[in-house]
């Protein structure tokens, strides 16, 4: 049964799928962010102008500081909510309901993602909920407006749409926490907070670590949320690729953005890890 | 009072879609408050409008094409995974998992500049197809990895010590044994490219999937009640696709006689 050439053969054809679309691909767009766009036709002649612009226009610095700061946001906001959730599930909740609990969360989820966007955009609005509300409590006087089509509103929004992708990571290593250390710690004289700040959570770091990467790597480049509820101030660089890919027709240039991100946002993902792994280290 | 904050987490996590049957019975154009009152008009224009039904019926076939050819890669890739040794597994493995981390902005842009740049070739429904088989791969491998880690190699042994061939053992013993992880696998896939947007509006050529038509209708605020009805529709149909998946889940694993461990993910 341990035979590598079985393995092989089977693994061929969803790794021959993979390298096709996706890593031949992946090596296509490297390739294609050292063109240029020559009006209608694309200079084949490499060079690093569309990296020089990147780095140097202040438009796309503006918008690449601001994905970064929006998702920064996000996954933190979204970890910390997150965190009690999953806490409740793992520690309170009775061993045959946790899956329907799980269920629970995961369901709004899988819902259309983009009507779930618009209807945040119902929620904020000026004749929205959320100022319906206010004013039928009396709380305001007239609609306020800086709920929607602004930055806080795409963290908001997406804060909201990834709440389940942090759940089930930090749901996971509670899990996997052997119950006995915590009565040692209880019966070796720590209090419950620090029961659960000296044993909980450090061992609850590896989901932590995850929740923080599944949330942060997919809002980088978000599209929907920054173009339905962001406003102009609330773009972010995946509206900027598609204004280069499908509007302003410099397909290079889009590339190029797409390619700056995705190194961004893999040394930021690698300094999470190395960091958790640091802080780890330093507690043992 | 963590039992409350949890409660209050909740009620946020559903207020969207708590929003929609609200408005899709609502008799008035505006997605805002005040309600007027109640109608089921929204419903009835819904079942007339024929681009709807063109681009529901082209999600549709695009969603079971993506999600069977998703999931006898995922089968290969997981029974692999799960079952053999071999050379470079890991970066293997790495590879076929990566869209589950990658921005599906890099999917889309990266496989636009290979089929519009490189090859030249048109964009039709076959291209939005073969990338949803990218993004749902992943999630099929992750769902049968469990079902086939579940499985006791002995009984696959023993049927071969009982005479039967590689392909009969694996048609009469494991296929059975792993189908429910099949059916979950086929949901989820299904689900996954049902609702997927990103990618199909960048790859999408004259014919458009149902979420790049909704994404065309939210710029006309008065078509926006019909894509309320619809969307009351979808949650429940969603809904009933995820238990279903659920159930067959739960069902698989108490035939595989393990302790249910959790969710789909």
């Amino acid at each position: 049964m341990q035979d590598p050439r079985r393995g092989l053969t089977l693994v061929a054809p969803p790794l021959g799928y993979a390298v096709a679309l996706l890593a031949g691909p992946l090596l296509a767009i490297f390739l294609f962010s050292f063109w240029t766009q020559d009006y209608l036709t694309i200079d084949r002649t490499p060079t690093l102008a569309n990296y020089r612009e990147v780095l140097s226009d202040p438009i796309y610095r503006t918008i690449m500081a601001r994905s970064l700061w929006i998702s920064g946001a996000v996954t933190i906001i979204t970890v910390v909510l997150a965190f009690p959730v999953a806490y409740y599930i793992s520690f309170r909740v009775r061993a045959d309901r946790k899956s329907l609990w799980l269920f629970l969360v995961t369901i709004p989820f899988w819902t259309s993602y983009l009507l779930r966007i618009f209807l945040w955009k119902v929620i904020l609005g000026y004749n929205g909920v959320m100022n319906s509300g206010l004013m039928g409590l009396g709380l305001v006087d007239e609609p306020l407006t800086a709920l929607l089509y602004n930055a806080n509103a795409v963290v908001i929004t997406l804060s909201h749409a990834f709440a389940p992708f942090a759940i089930l990571p930090i749901f996971v290593a509670l899990e996997k926490i052997d119950r006995a250390l915590l009565e040692a710690a209880r019966d070796l004289g720590e209090s419950a907070v620090t029961t659960f700040f000296r044993v909980t959570l450090p061992l609850a770091m590896p989901g932590v670590v995850a929740a923080l990467l599944i949330v942060f790597i997919p809002t980088v480049g978000d599209y929907v949320t920054p173009a339905q509820v962001g406003g102009p101030g609330g773009l972010m660089i995946a509206n900027m690729i598609q204004t280069q890919f499908l509007g302003l027709n410099n397909a290079p240039m889009g590339a190029t953005l797409a390619v700056v991100a995705m190194v961004l946002v893999t040394i930021i993902s690698l300094a999470i890890v190395w960091l958790a792994r640091r802080l780890a280290g330093g507690r043992r | 009072m963590l039992r409350g904050y949890v409660l209050l987490f909740l009620a946020f996590l559903y207020a969207p879609i708590l929003l929609l049957p609200v408005f899709a019975f609502n008799d008035g154009t505006a997605i805002a408050f005040p309600l007027n009152g109640f109608t089921t008009r929204w419903f009835a224009e819904m079942t007339q409008s024929r681009e709807l039904h063109a681009a529901l019926l082209n999600s549709l076939m695009v969603a079971a094409a993506a999600s069977v050819l998703a999931v006898l890669l995922g089968l290969a890739a997981a029974r692999a995974n799960v079952r053999y040794r071999f050379p470079g597994k890991a970066a293997a493995m790495g590879l076929v998992m990566l869209p589950l981390v990658l921005p599906e902005i890099i999917v889309a842009t990266s496989l636009l500049v290979v089929i519009v740049q490189f090859l030249e070739w048109p964009l039709t429904l076959w291209t939005v197809t073969a990338a949803h088989v990218l993004i749902c791969t992943p999630f099929a491998v992750a769902i049968l990895n469990a079902s086939f880690q579940a499985l006791d190699p002995a009984m696959e042994e023993a049927s071969i010590d009982l005479g039967e061939s590689r392909a009969s053992t694996f048609r009469l013993i494991t296929l059975p044994l792993v189908m429910p992880g099949i059916v979950a696998a086929l949901l989820i896939s299904f689900t996954i490219s049902l609702d997927e947007f990103i990618i199909a509006f960048f790859l999408t050529g004259s014919d458009p999937t149902l979420p790049v038509y909704i994404w065309s209708l939210l710029r006309f605020p008065k078509l926006l009640p019909i894509i309320m009805a619809l969307g009351t529709i979808l949650v429940i149909l969603s809904i009933l696709i995820l238990t279903l998946a659920e159930w067959n889940r739960r069902r698989g694993l108490a035939r595989a006689g393990v302790k249910d461990t959790g969710g789909f993910l």
